[in-house]
Parts: structure tokens; C-alpha cells; sequence
């Protein structure tokens, strides 16, 4: 089908987007990358009366490194973090789940800030942002916040956002040392939207106990979910192979799925589990340095 | 809504039209520009039939509105091959291998073709099959058309001349999405 009709702006600043999407209101939309919002306008599910164009937008598409942080511009193309020289090896988990977003072509216009803002229960960048510490900046008529987006996300395609506020900016931290990282999914052809996908993160200590985990996962309920106890019980022990399966098993209370054409609520517990196992075993072999990453360009 | 102007290149000529907001570049230059080569299938950015390049970079035209792409570069399969000249070795080689049956699906998988063999002159099956993930065939199977581009990056390779890059295939733009 056709979009409805609508009008467009195409603000060349940050202060005119945010005052059009003020003068608006809940009529308007930002129409960043356009590969989540164009095919709901598609199928009508959405009929804003103004979209926003925040492509022509200055100053919002840097990606670079600062420190241990990966600072990531709203408006950078999802393909340009994939094509982060070295990224398949500062930051495996980062490198496979982006590589697993749509195709090439709907990463090379898909933005980052985009995908946070539409908070999809599959998307994988939810979790990476759960995963690595993330937080937003956030910029609205009120002034600029810091929002973690722990807190940004609420339930499906819902977030605390204001209808006049923008993501501009995410805020990354890439553990280093002996740490070692995955994103793995259950998806119907590559390229589809994940069934299930976990997102795991080891850190050791010199001795090789588990100084930091991190358990992330997609497709399981209303929004990304840190498995918070599953990481309690990995921290301060030694990563054995029952460690891991203990691991594994406590996401199941993290989680909520519902059942859908692609699989029952029960089938998505299963995979959440065995997902989670396989994830940490990557992540404990690449921590312990037996395993490398992705080399990062695909 | 009132049409606006629009101005781009398209396959190295300059050319301009009009459009309401809300037509996407699909319909942009099928319907104003008669350039049907472009095909639509599913119009939500599934099927992967409109995908042409912009600024070097392969994108859904049907999820873009032809006000964006106001000046910028775009390529379409009708720029591949010159009218009155041979195919174009990727399409020699499609044509070969049977990479195509009914065609509907053809230059959507051509322009995807174009951007992986300027990013990667050799590719391997994974590769070719990672980036051809988000185009639909319905006749082929698609084990011909992993045969056709791995034919299609061999020619290539032997033409050298600069490879696939060169500035008839997949020129790569400044400033375009994914740098
Ligand atoms: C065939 C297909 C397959 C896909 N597969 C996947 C997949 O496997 N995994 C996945 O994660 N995604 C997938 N996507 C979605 C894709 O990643 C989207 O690009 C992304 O979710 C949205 O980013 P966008 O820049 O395109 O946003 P848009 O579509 O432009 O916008 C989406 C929403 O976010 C709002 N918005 C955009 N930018 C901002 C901002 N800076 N501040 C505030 N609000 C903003 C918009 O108003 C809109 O409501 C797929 C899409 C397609 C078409
Ligand atoms: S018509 Fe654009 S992806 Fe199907
Ligand atoms: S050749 Fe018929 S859809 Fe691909």
C-alpha cells in the first residue's frame, strides 16, 4: 500500500527539528533511516500529519572512540558500526549483532537512534545498549537529558520519550582486558527478525574467576531484558561448565514470552536456554583467549 | 499535498520531476522519471525488488520518499548496461549461470550485486549469501544466482580495470550512507 498523505520538513539543525516536532505535537514524527516507520505508513498503521526529516539534520551521524566508550551519533547508519575497523575483535557481541540486523540495505539507512527509539522487542540494539552500560542523550524543548536505556525502554514500541524529544546520541562502554563477548540468535532465514537472541559478556580476573557478566535478551517478552540474577550467580565464580548451566537455567525467571506464529511462549523458554549456554560458552572461550572474535568487516 | 521539485542524477544524467511527499523514490522513477526498470513487490521493505543504489550504497527505494533524494546520485539496473551495448558482465554472467527465470526479482539482485563486489572482488558463498539475504526469489532457488555472481565477481576480476568499482557499476559517493 501507499502512505498516507502528510507533510514534510526537512530541518537542517537540531534546534529547528526540535521546534517542529514541538509546534506539532503527537501529529508529528521524526523520520530518521525509514526502515521501521515507512512500512507502518505503509500498512496505515501509523498517519503522522507531519514527518520530520532528520536526514538533512547536522551533527548527528558521528561514530567514534572515546576512551572505553563507543559514542554512536543518532543518525549513524546501522552498516557504518559494522564497518568499524576492528570491531569484530574490541567488541565480538557488538560486531555479530549488528552483522544480524535486516540485510545490507536496510542497514545502510537504518540509523542507530532510530532502532532505540523503536524499541522493537526483537531488535538487537536494545540489548546491546543493555548489555554495554548505554546510556542516551536526549534532547527535547526542556533541555538535554541523560537518559540509560535501561530506563528508556518501556514495552513494545514504547519508550519514555516525549513525542517532541530526540535521541541524539548513545553512549556505549566497551569492557576490556580479559573479556569475552557474543550475540547469538534463532531466526527463520538470515536477516529476519530474531525468535530468540541472547547477548552474553564475560569478564575474568587474572585467577579466571568471573569478574563481569553480562546476559542480554530479545524476542522473549515486551522489551529487552537483562537476566540480572543469571549474572549474580556467574560473578565471583569460576566459569565451570555447571556454572553455565545454572546460568542458563535462571533466565528463564527474566523473561515473559507469549506465544506467536513463529514459536509457542514454552518453545521460546527452551531456546532462551539453550541460547544463553551456548553464548556463555562462546563468551568463556574467547575471554580465556581460546576462541577469537568475527574479524569485524562482513 | 502540494508537489515539490525535485533534482538528481540518476545513471549519470541529470534529470528532474515533481512529487507529493508522500510518493516514495520507487514510484518517483517508475511513474514520473519511466524508469521501470525498478520493480515493486511488496512495497515494505521485505522483498528487496527496488532495491537500486544511492550515493553508492544499495537501498529500498520503496522506503524512501523521492523528496530525499533531492540531489543526490542514484544508480538503477537501467544504468548497467549502455541501451545499444552488450549486458554487463554481472547480467552476462546472470543470463549464463540462469540466475534469473521469470525476472521479476532481477534488478533488485543486480543492484545488490553491484554494492558486494565493489566492497569485495572475491566473495565467498557465505558472503554472497549474506548479502543477497534481504533479496526474494520466488522461481530460481537461488543456487544458480550464488552461481552467476561468483562467475560474475570472476569476470570481473579478469577485466580488471579497477574491478567492479568502476565508476560504471557502483560508483562510491561521497557523504553516502554508511560512509
Ligand atoms: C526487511 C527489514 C528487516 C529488518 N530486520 C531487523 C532486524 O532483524 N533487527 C532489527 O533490529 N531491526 C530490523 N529492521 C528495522 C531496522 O533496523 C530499522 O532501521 C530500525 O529499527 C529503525 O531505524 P530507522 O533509522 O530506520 O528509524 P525510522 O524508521 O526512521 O524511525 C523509527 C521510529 O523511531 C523514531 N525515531 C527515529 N529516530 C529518532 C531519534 N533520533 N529520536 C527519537 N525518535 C526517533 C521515528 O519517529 C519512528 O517512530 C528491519 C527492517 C526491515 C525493513
Ligand atoms: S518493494 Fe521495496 S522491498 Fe519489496
Ligand atoms: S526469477 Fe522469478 S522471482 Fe526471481
Amino acid at each position: 500500500m501507499k502512505p498516507p498523505p502528510f507533510e514534510y520538513v526537512a530541518p537542517a539543525s537540531l534546534e529547528e527539528a526540535v521546534a517542529a516536532l514541538g509546534e506539532h505535537g503527537d501529529e508529528a514524527k521524526a523520520l530518521a533511516g525509514g526502515q521501521s516507520l515507512v512500512p507502518l505508513l505503509a500498512f496505515r498503521l501509523a498517519a503522522p500529519s507531519v514527518l520530520v526529516d532528520l536526514n538533512g539534520v547536522a551533527g548527528l551521524d558521528h561514530l567514534g572512540a572515546d576512551g572505553d566508550r563507543l559514542v554512536i551519533g543518532a543518525l549513524a547508519r546501522q552498516r557504518a558500526v559494522e564497518r568499524l575497523p576492528g570491531l569484530g575483535r574490541r567488541c565480538p557481541m557488538l560486531a555479530e549483532a549488528v552483522a544480524q540486523v535486516g540485510h545490507v540495505a536496510i542497514r545502510n539507512r537504518g540509523t542507530v537512534g532510530g532502532s532505540l527509539a523503536h524499541a522493537d522487542p526483537a531488535a538487537e540494539w536494545p540489548a546491546l545498549a543493555l548489555a554495554l552500560d548505554g546510556e542516551c542523550q536526549v534532547v527535547g524543548p526542556r533541555g538535554t537529558r541523560t537518559v540509560p536505556v535501561e530506563d528508556l525502554l518501556v514495552s513494545y514500541f514504547t519508550t519514555t520519550l516525549e513525542p517532541d524529544e530526540l535521541i541524539t546520541e548513545l553512549r556505549l562502554t566497551l569492557p576490556g582486558g580479559r573479556v569475552g563477548s557474543t550475540f547469538v540468535e534463532l531466526a527463520r532465514r538470515h536477516g529476519d527478525f530474531a525468535i530468540v537472541g541472547v547477548g552474553a559478556l564475560l569478564g575474568l580476573t587474572s585467577d579466571g574467576s568471573v569478574a563481569l557478566a553480562r546476559l542480554t535478551l530479545i524476542g522473549v517478552g515486551e522489551r529487552a531484558v537483562r537476566a540480572r540474577r543469571a549474572e549474580t550467580l556467574l560473578e565471583g565464580e569460576r566459569p565451570s561448565d555447571e556454572l553455565l548451566d545454572e546460568a542458563a537455567a535462571a533466565v528463564d525467571e527474566a523473561i515473559s514470552p507469549t506465544s506467536d506464529l513463529h514459536g509457542s511462549a514454552g518453545y521460546r523458554r527452551q531456546v532462551a536456554r539453550v541460547l544463553t549456554r551456548r553464548a556463555l560458552a562462546t563468551a568463556r572461550a574467547r575471554a580465556e583467549g581460546k576462541e577469537e572474535g568475527p574479524d569485524g568487516q562482513a | 499535498m502540494a508537489r515539490r521539485e525535485i533534482e538528481l542524477r540518476v545513471n549519470g544524467r541529470s534529470l528532474r520531476g515533481s512529487a507529493e511527499p508522500r510518493t516514495t523514490l520507487a514510484d518517483f522513477l517508475r511513474d514520473e522519471l519511466g524508469l521501470t526498470g525498478t520493480h515493486l513487490g511488496c512495497e515494505h521493505g521485505v522483498c528487496g525488488a527496488c532495491t537500486i543504489l544511492l550515493d553508492g550504497r544499495s537501498v529500498r527505494s520503496c522506503l524512501l520518499f523521492a523528496l530525499q533524494a533531492q540531489g543526490s546520485e542514484l544508480r538503477t539496473v537501467e544504468g548497467l548496461a549502455d541501451p545499444d551495448g552488450p549486458l554487463h558482465p554481472i547480467q552476462e554472467a546472470f543470463s549464463e549461470h540462469h540466475g534469473l527465470q521469470c525476472g521479476f526479482c532481477t534488478p533488485g539482485f543486480l543492484m545488490s550485486v553491484c554494492e558486494l563486489l565493489a566492497d569485495d572482488p572475491d566473495p565467498g558463498e557465505q558472503e554472497i549469501r549474506a548479502y543477497l539475504s534481504g533479496n526474494l526469489c520466488r522461481c530460481t532457488g537461488y543456487q544458480n544466482i550464488v552461481a552467476a555472481v561468483q562467475a560474475a565477481a570472476g569476470k570481473l576480476r579478469e577485466a580488471g580495470a579497477g574491478g567492479p568499482g568502476g565508476s560504471r557499476v557502483a560508483p562510491r559517493g561521497t557523504g553516502g550512507p554508511g560512509g
